[in-house]
């Protein structure tokens, strides 16, 4: 597009975003300070993510965007259409073919490729913030991996109510040190941050902060011993192409309490249905 | 240097901008022994205990901490980490007021829990248990494990704060001024409870106070402070019953008998 640098941000800009990129690899969990950049998008609605997925696409990547699971809301039709405009990349549904996916609240069903990357949109990267009000404080606490408060909040669920009941953006550690905000995908999404073979990239603009999981890292969700994680899924197959072992989302389909619960990632139901699944 | 001593202070001086709040201040304690500290408000007893818990570095002086392998440990040249990783199991801090200290929005069984779960403890029925075990030494009906602070009175939240404090069985505990703020009648059973607890474990204390029966009741030696100076110290029934300093005397001689 006539007077616009490729996929955007300007090349110095990208060059600060990928030196950012490289420090959180480096350290994987860590949240790395980075010189957010004013997006065409509300914060909020991907401004972090974006600007990651800028600095990474080459113009020989196929981009995938997926919010939600879904490759056909707003947020995600406008973020592809956005990078199509200003980097001319080929653009995707399908997860195997992609080779950035950016997506927001989800993880695809099918497994992610060494030669793919995820990046995430992150509303709040301090997996600590509602615990500890000062930044500063828990900016010390990182460094001295000083994590007894976050179990604190475990307890108090267990305690209250018989099981941890942090339903998405549930605490992990990552490499057996940093504690980390998985964005607020799904809590039945955490596993699949697990020695992931992607590389996995978190951006997040109000807060202006990186962090990443670099490929085959331990991504460990935190639990007591005798109260072990469990990721939970509504107990119903899709009603469109009849998965058990997928996320579903519920839907409200009239306006007498029927509803229909469907896979949440799109193109893994229309893959699974189009084979003749349902 | 006294050899055997659990927390060895010498010189320390400290002061903001013109006030000398700790003028040469030599501090031993034992292994088992409480120790007051006495003085009339702005002495700086409070600073006295900051610096000798790491939280305040002073301009002038040593604070050693023997380590139970027997090793001296200069309290202001430990890295942050150590001295914070000794704050949370060796040491204990009891606040005069507990609620800066306890997580009002967390349930009491939540307080207690918090040391052991930030020193690793990782089952939630084990955790669950010494919270009710220690809820019950300090006297706390078992059925308010799930309860917030909120709903605790003044005595309660202190008692809560000791147990809190107490979970990880620290060799040496700071108190500022822990019975202050409270009535009399919740006082004295605060300090009975202090005084069984610490004789039971035998835990180390520093007890800043100004009130002269609470030391009298809970300390073996005490010492008298004055514009940051120590005036007098010594055997806490020798000092009381037989003050010399004119400052001690005023002290004793003010207290209002009953």
């Amino acid at each position: 597009m006539n007077g616009y640098n490729f996929a955007y941000l300007d090349e110095q800009t990208k060059r600060m975003i990928r030196r950012a990129l490289l420090k959180a690899v480096a350290i994987p969990g860590h949240q790395v300070p980075f010189g957010s950049r004013e997006m065409p998008l509300p914060y909020g609605w991907g401004t972090g993510g974006i600007q990651v997925t800028a600095s990474v696409l080459g113009a020989d990547d196929v981009l995938k965007v997926i919010d939600q699971g879904a490759d056909d809301t707003t947020n995600a039709v406008s973020i592809r259409r956005f990078f199509a405009r200003t980097a001319g990349v080929r653009t995707t549904a399908r997860t195997g073919e992609a080779t950035v996916i950016q997506t927001r609240h989800r993880i695809p069903e099918t497994p992610l490729r060494e030669d793919q990357v995820i990046v995430y949109q992150v509303p709040q990267p301090e997996p600590l913030w509602r615990l500890v009000p000062s930044r500063a404080e828990t900016r010390r606490m990182h460094a001295l991996a000083d994590y007894g408060v976050m179990y604190v909040r475990l307890y108090e669920d267990v305690a209250r109510l018989g099981q941890v009941a942090v339903s998405y953006d549930y605490p992990v550690m990552v490499n057996g040190r940093y504690l980390m905000a998985p964005s607020p995908v799904p809590a039945f999404d955490n596993p699949k941050m697990h020695r992931m073979a992607a590389l996995q990239l978190f951006g997040a603009g109000r807060e202006k902060r990186i962090y990443a999981v670099p490929p085959y890292t331990e991504v460990r969700s935190l639990d007591f011993e005798d109260h072990p994680f469990r990721p939970s899924r509504a107990p119903h197959a899709c009603g469109l192409c009849g998965a058990t072992d997928s996320y579903l989302d519920e839907v409200v389909t009239d306006d007498r309490g029927t509803r229909l619960f469907v896979c949440s990632d799109t193109d893994y139901c229309a893959h699974r249905r189009a084979r003749g699944a349902g | 240097m006294s050899e055997d001593a659990l927390l060895s202070a010498r010189c320390l001086t400290v002061s903001f901008g013109e006030i000398p709040a700790l003028v040469d201040v030599d501090v031993d304690l034992w292994p088992g022994e409480m120790l007051a500290v006495v003085g009339e408000s702005g002495s700086g007893k409070t600073t006295l205990l900051n610096v000798l818990s790491g939280r305040l570095t002073p301009e002038r002086g040593v604070v050693q901490y023997l380590d139970p392998a027997g090793s001296l440990r200069n309290v202001h040249a430990m890295p942050p980490p150590a001295l914070r990783r000794l704050h949370r199991s060796e040491w204990g801090f009891v606040a005069q007021n507990p609620r800066e200290v306890l997580r009002m929005g967390i349930s009491a069984g939540g307080n207690i829990g918090e040391r052991l779960m930030a020193q690793g403890a990782r089952h939630y029925g084990q955790i669950r248990a010494k919270a009710l075990e220690w809820l019950a030494q300090v006297e706390i009906d078992a059925a308010r494990i799930d309860d917030l602070p909120r709903a605790f009175s003044g005595g309660m939240l202190q008692r809560l704060q000791i147990a809190r404090v107490l979970v990880t069985h620290p060799r040496l505990v700071f108190m500022d001024e822990p019975t202050g703020g409270l009535d009399v009648s919740v006082q004295a059973r605060l300090l009975d409870l202090i005084r069984g607890l610490v004789a039971r474990f035998g835990i180390a204390a520093v007890l800043v106070t100004h009130d002269i029966a609470v030391a009298r009741l809970l300390a073996q030696r005490i010492i008298v402070m004055r514009r940051g100076r120590v005036v007098e110290a010594g055997l806490t029934d020798q000092v009381l019953d037989d003050p010399h300093h004119p400052y001690t005397q005023l002290l004793v001689s003010s207290v209002l008998q009953a």
